[in-house]
């Protein structure tokens, strides 16, 4: 029998049992749905995830000080702080790969303002600071260049600090009072939220490094330096600047001196941070398929009923000259059929339910193409494993005993 | 459509059987159910093989349908010896060269009559059709159910589901017609309504044998075959051959009456 003559044979048979065809393909369904709604979701959770991590600053590169050696055994890192202005300044005018540099200065110390006072962590940074960090202003403005280079006192206030001291937003234009100094508040930061590890970003207070280094922390090095790179992309081959650069500045060149300074990238955060929900989405996947193979385990059951009900038919086709090849085509292709219809509207259930959760969450649900295909392809597999065992049943049939089945 | 007479592909006997032999194993205990049997049929014969259940016709007829093959002796079906054929060979030979009638209709279920009837031309190997629906069709109208054939066999009386079983049977324009206990679940009127059906078809040629164990049946064939313990004991010519159509006209008041199909 031609293979188009079987598959209406097959799908007649589907067609003329709806409510038996419906119940099995229901497995199918929902199994398909639940590992499409499933990926979905981890996806979504992933996006959320990287979404947080690129608030930490976009393309961000980290220079912080390194370990030295003494006497062979290794400091910590930071020990032994030589990373200066000068630095900075050197990275800023050399660096090609890096769109924007600041050096930040960090200290502690007590504001003092508006209704009261609240002890917050002061970052001494340059006006690319907010750029670097993709950070940005709720009201009033960040100080100038000007204002740096000429060592004025203003501050921007962090949320959090803002609105400890000015529940009544009007912050800017007053003035605080940072250690001895007295300082105009120029602005507030936008809210920033906490970071991944739970520290309050908005709990902090930024002034120009060279008030900071005059004012406030008294000593000239720097905690970090922080830049931001054209791209993605190009945040290996800044690295590699940068390390390049400040090797020169420090001038360990010669011989084989390590690096007395560390570069990272936000890469290890964010590797870390999407491997943990790839394995969520994974485990999610896993489960959702279980189910999967439960509606194959009902595919099987209804096609082995099917076979035993239609005992007397096979036995027709046989006897009229089907070959037991076509009998086993037959009864797969209506497996498959089933199996692939199922999968299919178990798709469409499944991408409307994410969109549904999607919607009810807030989370930016994606069905990804490979959910899609594989799910679909699954299901045909589903379809051929689960079908071939009742479909050889009929296939190797005696004629004579078919016929005679009551 | 023109009266297709059988078209043996060679000129000797269509059917011939020497000292066949069928033994089953049922458990521990043998059973043989054909001790040794001897039978020749010509192209264009109605033979009627009769017997008590257990004389062995049934496992006869199966072998002739090439449902069964022998454990000895030799089967020459229309110059094709079936011994030792694989259930592929034996499967393409049922499809061209016999058509099968059974007791019970087998019609497939919830299956128009012209769908059930232009099945075997779909499991055609040979590629011997081109249009299946006209052909089969055609083997409607020549039952006489041009008018009933998108009914569905639940939708037909057993004298009509006989004749859709019948037209399936003729539709591969077999070189055999088998037809077991045809008229096994049909009243009287309807019985001699499908033999006169199968005597019109041996008169355009066609060769038939079945199996009955009606002797008012048997009347209509041209030859009697009778068995009895796996054996042939009778094989004579009927001498006064009944004209179905002739009886028929005599019970012309009795209508069809419709019997309960098992299928």
């Amino acid at each position: 029998m031609k293979k188009t003559t079987l598959f209406k044979v097959a799908t007649q048979s589907i067609i003329k049992n709806k409510l038996r065809t419906m119940l099995t393909m229901l497995g199918i369904v929902i199994g398909v749905g639940a590992v499409i709604i499933m990926v979905a979701i981890g996806n979504g959770a992933q996006s959320q995830i990287e979404k947080q991590i690129g608030n930490l600053g976009t393309n961000m590169i980290v220079i912080t000080a390194g370990s030295t050696a003494q006497g062979g055994a290794s400091q910590g890192a930071g020990t032994f702080n030589r990373l200066t202005i000068a630095d900075a300044d050197k990275i800023k005018a050399n660096a090609t790969l890096l769109t924007a540099v600041s050096p930040v200065i960090v200290t502690r110390t007590q504001v003092i303002g508006g209704s009261g006072n609240w002890r917050s962590g002061v970052n001494g940074v340059s006006t690319d600071y907010l750029t670097i960090r993709n950070w940005g202003v709720s009201s009033g403005e960040l100080f100038s260049d000007d204002d740096v280079r000429s060592k004025k006192k203003v501050v921007v206030l962090g949320n959090t600090v803002a609105t400890n001291l000015f529940p009544d937003g009007n912050a800017v234009g007053a003035s605080v009072q940072l250690g001895r100094s007295p300082f105009t508040v120029v602005g507030v930061l936008a809210a920033k939220g906490q970071t991944a590890s739970g520290n309050d970003q908005d709990d902090v207070v930024l002034v120009p490094y060279t008030t900071a280094q005059d004012r406030l922390s008294g000593f000239s090095f720097l905690a970090q330096i922080l830049g931001s790179t054209t791209s993605t992309g190009a945040i290996p081959a800044a690295i590699d600047e940068v390390k390049q650069i400040m090797r020169d500045a420090h001038q360990l060149n010669g011989g084989h001196v390590p690096d007395d300074f560390t570069v990272r990238d936000q890469t290890a955060i964010a590797a870390a941070a999407t491997s943990t929900t790839s394995v969520m989405t994974g485990l999610l996947a896993a489960i959702a398929s279980i189910s999967l193979i439960v509606g194959g385990i009902g595919i099987m059951n209804i096609m082995l009923v099917s076979v035993t009900e239609r005992t007397r038919e096979i036995g027709i086709r046989m006897a009229i000259g089907a070959r037991g090849s076509d009998v086993l085509t037959q009864f797969l292709i209506e497996s498959i059929v089933m199996s692939v219809l199922g999968g299919v509207i178990g798709l469409a259930v499944g991408i409307g339910g994410a969109q549904l959760l999607g919607h009810f969450t807030g989370w930016a649900t994606a069905t990804p193409w490979s959910a899609v295909v594989i799910a679909v392809g699954f299901s045909a597999a589903v379809g051929v494993f689960f079908g071939f065992y009742p479909a050889r049943k009929a296939a190797s049939m005696n004629p004579i005993q078919a016929l005679r089945y009551e | 459509m023109a009266a297709t007479a059988a078209k043996p592909t060679h000129a000797g006997p269509v059917i011939q059987l020497s000292k066949v032999l069928k033994r089953y194993t049922m458990g521990q205990n043998e059973v043989l159910a054909m001790r040794g049997v001897d039978l020749t049929v010509q192209p264009g014969e109605m033979v009627a093989i009769m017997g008590a259940s257990g004389s062995g016709k049934s496992t006869l007829m199966n072998i002739i349908g090439c449902l069964d093959t022998p454990t000895d002796g030799h089967y020459v079906l229309d110059g094709v010896a079936v011994n030792g054929l694989s259930r592929n060979r034996l499967a393409d030979l049922r499809n061209q060269k016999l058509g099968f009638v059974f007791q019970g209709f087998n019609l497939l279920p919830r299956t128009t009559a012209l769908d059930n009837v232009e099945l075997p031309m779909l499991y055609d190997r040979a590629g011997r059709w081109t249009d299946t629906r006209a052909t089969a069709a055609a083997a409607l109208v020549r039952v006489g159910l041009g008018d009933r054939m998108d009914h569905e066999p639940s939708e037909l009386s057993g004298g009509q589901q006989q004749r859709v079983a019948i037209a399936r049977a003729i539709v591969t324009q077999p070189t055999v017609l088998l037809a077991d206990e045809p008229t096994g679940n049909l009243d009287s009127h309807t019985t001699v309504d499908v033999m006169s059906l199968f005597q019109e078809l041996n008169d355009s040629g066609i060769t038939i044998i079945l199996v009955t164990h009606e002797a008012d049946v048997a009347q209509y064939a041209r030859r009697i075959v009778e068995m009895r313990d796996g054996r042939i004991i009778r094989d004579v010519p009927v001498t006064d051959r009944h004209s179905a159509k002739v009886d028929l006209a005599a019970m012309v008041d009795e209508p069809e009456t419709v019997m309960a199909g098992a299928v």
